[in-house]
């Protein structure tokens, strides 16, 4: 095959990997630079089960605490999605025991009132901010359970459509809020409660119901293969 | 040379591709492309199975070794249960929730076990949509004929009106419970239309949709108070005196330790194969994406359909290294985003279906139009900033958040530049085969979602995977939990066990794969 040479990307960190040292759980190890956090774990030789999931950036399973070279700051990532660096020192999260309250979302009669009920601690955030910090997904999360406090749940809603419920917002707060479960009973309640009836959808079940295609149904299910596929070609 | 400069034939060649259209292939267009460039008509790449329920049918070289493989379980195994529930669901994505909830729901002992934690799954990566005809220029009848033409004509009809037909019924459902699709200005669901569809019909949740229904479903699985078992992986299923299913083993992934499960009724909701890297293709799919639900149903005697197809879905991300692998949405490409050579042309119309787009992609990659990068691979460009030329600054921002945060990570800004692209292993079209409620040639033996097969013939059409996953994960559940009231738990037994291994001999199988593979072996074997 015909290759032209000149589409080619650079990408001297390909042709001759460098090699850096981590520190992984306090482990120092040698491994390519620029591969992420969760390859440099298999290619350290461990098994990773828990703390590996949809490996895309969506599910949150693998959020990990983190440590630049001679920083002090310690940041939180997705290990699926951050590159390794010189000097760098990680640790995943374990499991956290955050509470998560229950509860029947369509029975609920005060949606915004039972926020109180369910998790009493909401109202209770000192403004420290380290949650919005620990957001691997740069939700400002503060700002998002104040909303929900002051019943604001139309803007929570928009704001945590990004969360992933990798929860490292919960082990910083020191009013003891996680914030991504309000944020999820917010949303919920926000979706259940207080968003309009789609009219047309409704229609459309009733008219389903009512059998007003079965007569399109009973052509299209009759015909033959041939028909059948002339029919196809038609519909654009 | 440098990326950027690579990058510039796009931006040269925008105003002009902006004034194009492509017409879609004709039929005859499509099977030639489709026949030369596919990756399922690489013949080298199949063999047929030697034994069992599909004997002789071909699949790819993958899969036919795990289906032939052996059982860790031993015949002395110790089967007294440690619990009992009158549905188990196995498998916590989409359809697994699903299954349980209704299950659940319908006054049925629920269990749902999974190998990862609950939610774990592709249905969270979703991003494209769920396809529900719901608009009024829309019906049933259209995405019935939509999805047939994706799917060559080989979809199962009665799998296809049941699916279409309960569409609507499941966006209510889910709304109830809290589920945010994006709205119109009079409160209507808001439309898109998707690659191979003649209607505007995926409700979508920003570019979030699978993360954002999979939130509400785990939550409300956890509300309901139903019972699970998290980092347990299915490594075998039992069978009762008539070779119906009555449970399953499961290997507890913290302590290694068997955790046997007695149930009237088991929903096997276990997803695709991604993570067999059929034909070397990196995959989009989750960590836990090995097939272990098509094994352990091949074992218990059920027959599997559409084994031999898979989806490429055309743009997984070819760079940075860190993404490989990883999807670029098709929404872009519904908003107008264009596929690009390196010559700076068009060559496909971006809206064809997936195994079309693909196979186009693979055409101009081998002819020499691609352009490559230096660990070996090759790509197309996507031409994202042509989303904020078209519909004004911000687009790409606005519509597509995830995407744009991805690649931030990374340095790139896909609203500036163009994204390289090529096809990623995605889904198995085929797997095993259900009747309308989701039921398999096994009684009592369900399955639900991607791991079933029949209903997306040979090429599922974008967004009907969020829809198969509620509808037979509801009608499994429903089905089962109707069921186990006017049952007896039934023996616990590997008699298809036996049957299975004393096949195996006759016909010589000695390859030595345990299967399940339940995890992808990548980690590095340190000396």
């Amino acid at each position: 095959m015909a290759q032209d040479d000149t589409n080619v990307i650079d990408q001297p960190e390909v042709m001759t990997p460098r090699m850096v040292t981590i520190e992984i759980a306090g482990k120092k190890v040698d491994v390519p630079e620029g591969i992420t956090v969760v390859k440099a774990m298999w290619y350290a030789g461990m098994d990773v089960v828990r703390g590996v999931g949809c490996l895309g950036g969506f599910c949150g399973a693998c959020a990990t605490y983190y440590r630049t070279k001679d920083d002090p700051k310690v940041r939180t990532c997705l290990a699926c999605q951050m590159a390794v660096q010189d000097g760098m020192s990680f640790t995943m999260m374990p499991s956290f025991p955050a509470r998560k309250a229950t509860y029947e979302i369509q029975k609920l009669k005060d949606p915004k009132q039972d926020l109180f009920n369910l998790y009493p601690e909401a109202p209770l955030c000192r403004n420290c901010n380290a949650c919005t910090e620990a957001c691997p997904q740069k939700i400002d999360v503060r700002e998002g359970v104040w909303k929900a406090v002051f019943g604001d749940f139309k803007s929570v809603s928009e704001m945590f459509m990004d969360c992933v419920m990798c929860g490292m917002c919960t082990p910083v707060c020191i009013a003891d809020i996680a914030p991504n479960l309000v944020a999820l009973y917010v949303s919920r309640a926000q979706g259940a409660h207080f968003s309009e009836k789609p009219v047309g959808l409704d229609t459309r079940i009733k008219e389903i119901q009512d059998g007003q295609y079965n007569e399109e149904w009973d052509k299209v299910l009759k015909m033959s293969e041939k028909e059948l596929a002339e029919h196809c070609a038609t519909v654009k | 040379m440098d990326i950027h400069a690579l990058q510039q034939i796009v931006h040269k060649t925008r105003d002009a591709r902006r004034q194009q259209t492509l017409s879609k292939f004709s039929p005859a267009e499509r099977d030639q492309l489709i026949h030369k460039y596919h990756p399922d008509f690489r013949a080298s790449a199949y063999r047929p199975i030697r034994f069992g329920p599909n004997e002789g049918d071909k699949t790819v070289v993958e899969l036919a070794t795990l289906l032939e493989g052996d059982s860790s379980i031993q015949d002395h195994t110790d089967l007294t249960a440690h619990y009992t529930c009158d549905v188990l669901v196995i498998g916590g994505g989409g359809a697994g929730c699903a299954a349980a909830l209704h299950a659940h729901g319908a006054g049925a002992k629920t269990i749902l076990a999974t190998k990862l934690r609950l939610g774990d799954s592709n249905s969270v990566m979703a991003q494209g949509g769920m396809q529900i005809s719901v608009a009024p220029e829309d019906s049933p009848v259209t995405h019935f004929i939509d999805t047939l033409k994706g799917g060559h004509m080989q979809n199962d009809h009665a799998l296809l009106k049941v699916m279409v037909e309960d569409g609507p019924s499941i966006a209510k459902w889910l709304l109830e419970l809290g589920v945010l699709f994006d709205r119109q200005a009079d409160g209507n669901l808001h439309v898109k239309k998707g690659g191979g569809s003649s209607k505007p019909r995926l409700l979508t949740c920003s570019d979030y949709t699978g993360l954002e229904i999979m939130r509400v479903l785990k939550d409300e699985v956890i509300n309901q108070k139903i019972q699970l078992l998290e980092f347990a992986a299915a490594i075998e299923l039992l069978s009762g005196e008539a070779g119906n299913c009555t449970g399953a083993i499961f290997k507890d992934l913290d302590n290694q330790r068997h955790v046997v499960v007695a149930a009237k009724c088991v929903i096997l909701a276990t997803g695709g194969i991604g993570r067999l890297h059929i034909q070397g293709f990196p995959t989009s799919n989750h960590y836990g994406a090995t097939g272990d639900g098509l094994c352990l149903s091949y074992r218990m005697g059920a027959k599997l359909d559409h084994i031999d197809t898979f989806q490429y879905h055309p743009s997984g991300a070819v760079y940075p290294e860190q993404l490989i692998g990883q999807l670029v949405t098709e929404g872009i490409r519904s908003e107008g985003g264009q596929l690009v050579n390196a010559k700076g042309e068009r060559f496909v119309n971006e809206l064809d279906t997936r195994d079309v787009v693909s196979s186009s992609i693979i055409r101009e990659c081998e002819e020499g139009r691609g352009i490559r990068t230096m660990s070996g691979r090759v790509g197309v460009w996507l031409d994202t900033p042509l989303l904020d030329v078209e519909h004004g600054p911000g687009t790409v921002e606005k519509h597509f958040p995830a995407m744009m945060l991805q690649f931030e990570r990374f340095g790139i800004d896909i609203s500036k530049d163009p994204v390289l692209i090529y096809p990623t292993l995605h889904y198995q079209n085929g797997g095993v085969k259900i009747d309308t409620n989701s039921e398999t040639n096994v009684k009592n033996l369900f399955v639900a979602g991607e791991a079933s097969g029949g209903l997306h013939g040979r090429n599922r059409l974008m967004g009907n995977s969020l829809l198969d996953l509620m509808v037979y994960g509801k009608r499994s559940g429903l089905t089962a939990a109707g069921r186990v009231g006017s049952m007896k738990q039934g023996q616990l037994t590997l008699k298809h066990l036996q049957r299975f291994r004393a096949d195996a001999k006759k016909h010589g199988n000695v390859s030595g794969v345990i299967s399940p593979m339940i995890l992808p072996a990548y980690t590095r074997k340190v000396s």
